[in-house]
C-alpha cells in the first residue's frame, strides 16, 4: 500500500517546439482525493492526456500503482484500473442511456469482444447496469439516446460511463464546467459518492467544488507545480494567489 | 434498438411448448410473416397451364435473398461500426469462388459436401479473406479506411484476371449444383429447390447478423462508431473491434457470394469488381443504414429496378443513380429512416391526419416523375432504342419522337410539376411540423 496510485517523476511533453509540460513530479496516495489547478493553458489537461495514455510524454515517467505506464494504449491502461472523462462530454450519442452504461461494464466483466453473448440474457450484468443509473438517477431516461440528453445529464452520464467498471483511479476533466449553482451541487455530490474508496484526481475551474471536494490541491502554472498540499494551505499560499486565484481569492 | 434489454426471457419452467411457440409467434411474427411471404410469392407467377415457375421471378427472388445478405453484411461495417467500404464485394465474390471450387471439388469426388453446406464454404472462404484484408484495413478508420478498401478493391478485381487457375479469367469460375450429394434428399436441378435453399440460408444469415447486433462485440462496433475514443476508455481497443466485425461481417458476404455461386452455376470477376460493391452501398444508403432491416428494403428497391425495369428501359441505373442522390440529400436516413420518422406521430395516434397532405404531395409528385422519366426515355430511345428497331409508346399510344409534342409534354410535366411539388411540400411541411411539435409536446418523441 505504500506506493502511491499515480506518480510522476520528471514528466516533460513537448508539442514541436513548444514545451507544455516543464517537468512535473507529483505523488497521488491511493484513496486521494486530489484537484488540479491552474490558468488556462497551464497544462492540466495535457497532463490528463499523459495519464491516461492518450499522448505519450516527451521524457519522464508515469507510474499507476508502481507500474509504469510508459507506451501503453489508452485502453491497456484503463485496464489497468484507470478511468477517466473528458473536458468536453464523450459519451455514446446514438446509444441509450442504458447502453452506454453497460459498454462502460463491458470489459471489466469479462466480456471482450465476445459475440456469442446475448446481452439481452446477461441478467448479472443487465442488472448491475440499472443499479448504476438509479446511483446517477437517470433512471427515467434509461432508454433515451444519449444525444438527446440535456447538458447536466450528459455530464452525469459521462461520469456514470467512467467509473461503470469499477477502476480504482478516476480522472474527471472539469466534470462541472458549464453548469448553472445547483447542477453543480449536484454533480459535486455525484462524484463524492461515485469516488467513495477510490483515487480521484480532477481538473476543475470552480474553487468552490476544489475546496469542497479536495484533500489536496496542485496549482499547476505554465506546464509546472507551483505549489501542493490541504486546501487551507493553498488558500493562504502568496504565489498561488499571484499566479492564479489573484481576485477570486481576496 | 434496446428491446433486448427490456425484454427478459420467460422463466425455464413457465416454458411451455405450446404457449412458447405462441410467445415466439407474437413476438417475431414480422420474421414468420417475411418467410412465408417469400415462399408464397413465386407461386402468383406460377404458371398453372405449363405446371411450371416462372424462371424470371425465382431468379430474381433468388437474387433479392443473396443481395440482402450482402447488403446487410456491408451493413454491419456501415451502420453499425461506421466504417465505409468500397471494396466489399471482393468479400462476396472470394466468397462465391470459394464456394464454386467446392462445389467442383465435391462433383469431383474429391471431397463430400452436402449441397445445403456449400454457402458454409463460401462464408468460411469469406471469413478467411476478411481476416486477411481487414488486418490491413482496420489499422485505419474513417476516410483511411475507405482509401484502403478501394485499394484492395482494386488489387482483386486485377487478380481476378490475373491468376486463372483460382478466378478463371474473364470467363469465371463454373460450376455444377446438381452434385447429387443432399442432406435432405433433394437434387437441386429446379430453381424452386434453389429457391427455397436460397430462402432458408437468408433467414439464417439474417437472423445470425440481427443476433450479433445485440452481443458484446456488436454494441462496441456502435460505440466506437459513435466515440472511438470513449470506447479506449473503457477499456476496448477499436481497432479489435474493427477487425472482429470486418472479418465477421466478410464470414456473411461470403455466404452471399456461396449463394450467388449455387444460384448462376458460374461465378465471374463481376462479383468481385467495384460496381457490386457499390450495389451494396446504394441499397444500404437507399434503405437505410441507421435501421438493421434497412439494406433489405433497400436491395428489393434495387433489385426490382435492376431485373424489373432493366426490362422496360435501358436507362434503369440512371434511375438508380437519381434515386439515390434524392435519397442522401433528402432522406439520409433512408426508406427505413422515413418510416422511423413516423412513428411519434403514429405514437399520438395522429397518422391519420397526414393521409390527405400526402396525396396532395403524391399527384405532382406523379406528374414530375411522369415528365422525368419520359424525358429521360426519349433521350434514351433517340440513342439506344433506334438501333435497337423499337417503337416508342406513351400508354398504348405511339409517339414519334422526331415530333415536338413528347418533348414538350415531358418538359412541361417536369416543371409544371416540380413548381407545384414545392408549392404543396409547403403545406406538407408546415402540417409535418405541427404534428411532430404536437409529438414532442406529449413526450412521444422516442
Amino acid at each position: 500500500m505504500s506506493e502511491p496510485a499515480i506518480a510522476l517523476r520528471g514528466v516533460h511533453k513537448s508539442f514541436g517546439r513548444t514545451q507544455i509540460i516543464r517537468g512535473v513530479d507529483l505523488d497521488i496516495p491511493r484513496g486521494q482525493r486530489h484537484a488540479m489547478i491552474g490558468p488556462n493553458g497551464a497544462g492540466k489537461t495535457t497532463l490528463f492526456n499523459l495519464i491516461s495514455g492518450r499522448f505519450s510524454v516527451t521524457s519522464g515517467t508515469i507510474a499507476l500503482n508502481g507500474r509504469s505506464i510508459d507506451g501503453l494504449a489508452p485502453h491497456e491502461i484503463n485496464r489497468l484500473g484507470l478511468s477517466r472523462s473528458f473536458q468536453i462530454t464523450s459519451i455514446f450519442p446514438r446509444l441509450t442511456v442504458f447502453e452506454n452504461i453497460r459498454c462502460g461494464l463491458l470489459w471489466a466483466r469479462g466480456y471482450r469482444y465476445s459475440f456469442w453473448h446475448l446481452l439481452g440474457g446477461q441478467r448479472a450484468l443487465n442488472e448491475e447496469t440499472d443499479r448504476l443509473i438509479e446511483r446517477l438517477n437517470l433512471q427515467t431516461r434509461r432508454n433515451v439516446p444519449a444525444g438527446l440528453l440535456s447538458y447536466a445529464e450528459q455530464r452525469a452520464l459521462e461520469i456514470g460511463i467512467t467509473v461503470a467498471g469499477g477502476a480504482e483511479v478516476i480522472l474527471l476533466d472539469e466534470p462541472t464546467a458549464g453548469m448553472s449553482r445547483s447542477e453543480t451541487e449536484y454533480a459535486v455530490a455525484l462524484i463524492r459518492t461515485m469516488s467513495e474508496g477510490k483515487t480521484l484526481l480532477i481538473v476543475e475551474h470552480d474553487m468552490s467544488v476544489v475546496f469542497d471536494l479536495a484533500d489536496v490541491v496542485t496549482v499547476v502554472v505554465y506546464g509546472e507545480v507551483i505549489a501542493s498540499g490541504p486546501p487551507a494551505q493553498i488558500r493562504g499560499d502568496k504565489a498561488v494567489q499571484e499566479a492564479y486565484l489573484g481576485t477570486e481569492a481576496a | 434498438m434496446s428491446a433486448d434489454a427490456t425484454q427478459r426471457a420467460p422463466k425455464g419452467a413457465a416454458l411451455v411448448a405450446a404457449p412458447g411457440f405462441a410467445n415466439l409467434a407474437r413476438r417475431h411474427w414480422p420474421w414468420l410473416a417475411a418467410i412465408v411471404a417469400a415462399l408464397v410469392l413465386p407461386w402468383l407467377f406460377f404458371d398453372w397451364s405449363t405446371h411450371r415457375h416462372s424462371g424470371f421471378a425465382l431468379t430474381m427472388l433468388s437474387e433479392i435473398g443473396l443481395m440482402s445478405v450482402f447488403a446487410l453484411s456491408f451493413n454491419m461495417q456501415m451502420g453499425q461500426a461506421g466504417l465505409l467500404s468500397f471494396g466489399h464485394a471482393i468479400l462476396f465474390g472470394l466468397g462465391g469462388y470459394c464456394a464454386a471450387h467446392t462445389l467442383n471439388a465435391v462433383k469431383a469426388g474429391a471431397m463430400w459436401l452436402p449441397v445445403e453446406l456449400v454457402p458454409l464454404a463460401g462464408g468460411l472462404g469469406g471469413l478467411v479473406f476478411g481476416a486477411l484484408f481487414g488486418y490491413v484495413a482496420t489499422q485505419q478508420r474513417a476516410t483511411a479506411f475507405a482509401m484502403i478498401t478501394m485499394g484492395l478493391g482494386e488489387l482483386v478485381a486485377a487478380c481476378a484476371l490475373m491468376f486463372m487457375g483460382f478466378f478463371g479469367g474473364e470467363g469465371g469460375i463454373s460450376t455444377d449444383r446438381v452434385t447429387g450429394i443432399s442432406l435432405l434428399g433433394v437434387p437441386y436441378s429446379s430453381s424452386w429447390q434453389v429457391y427455397c435453399l436460397v430462402v432458408a440460408w437468408t433467414a439464417i444469415a439474417v437472423l445470425l447478423m440481427r443476433l450479433q447486433t445485440q452481443t458484446p462485440l456488436g454494441r462496441m462496433a456502435n460505440a466506437t462508431r459513435d466515440n472511438f475514443e470513449r470506447a479506449q476508455f473503457v477499456g476496448y481497443d477499436p481497432r479489435m473491434v474493427r477487425f472482429y466485425q470486418f472479418a465477421l461481417s466478410g464470414f456473411f458476404a461470403g455466404i452471399g457470394g456461396g449463394l450467388y455461386a449455387i444460384v448462376y452455376e458460374i461465378v465471374t470477376f463481376d462479383t468481385v469488381a467495384a460496381a457490386k460493391s457499390a450495389t451494396a452501398l446504394l441499397a444500404t444508403y437507399i434503405g437505410g443504414a441507421g435501421v438493421f432491416f434497412g439494406p433489405l428494403l433497400g436491395t428489393i428497391v434495387v433489385v426490382l429496378l435492376q431485373s424489373g425495369v432493366s426490362l422496360l428501359s435501358n436507362a434503369w441505373l440512371l434511375y438508380v443513380g437519381v434515386l439515390f442522390i434524392i435519397m442522401v440529400m433528402y432522406a439520409p436516413g433512408g426508406l427505413a429512416g422515413i418510416v422511423a420518422q413516423h412513428a411519434p406521430i403514429a405514437r399520438i395516434g395522429r397518422l391519420r391526419e397526414l393521409a390527405v397532405p400526402y396525396l396532395r404531395i403524391l399527384v405532382p409528385g406523379v406528374l414530375s416523375v411522369f415528365g422525368f422519366v419520359l424525358l429521360i426515355e426519349l433521350a434514351s430511345f433517340t440513342t439506344i432504342g433506334v438501333a435497337q428497331g423499337k417503337a416508342f409508346k406513351i400508354g398504348f399510344h405511339a409517339v414519334d419522337p422526331a415530333t415536338p409534342f413528347p418533348w414538350v409534354l415531358g418538359a412541361v410535366a417536369l416543371i409544371g410539376g416540380g413548381l407545384w411539388l414545392r408549392l404543396e411540400a409547403r403545406g406538407f411541411r408546415a402540417r409535418w411540423d405541427a404534428l411532430i411539435a404536437d409529438a414532442k409536446a406529449k413526450g412521444a418523441m422516442l
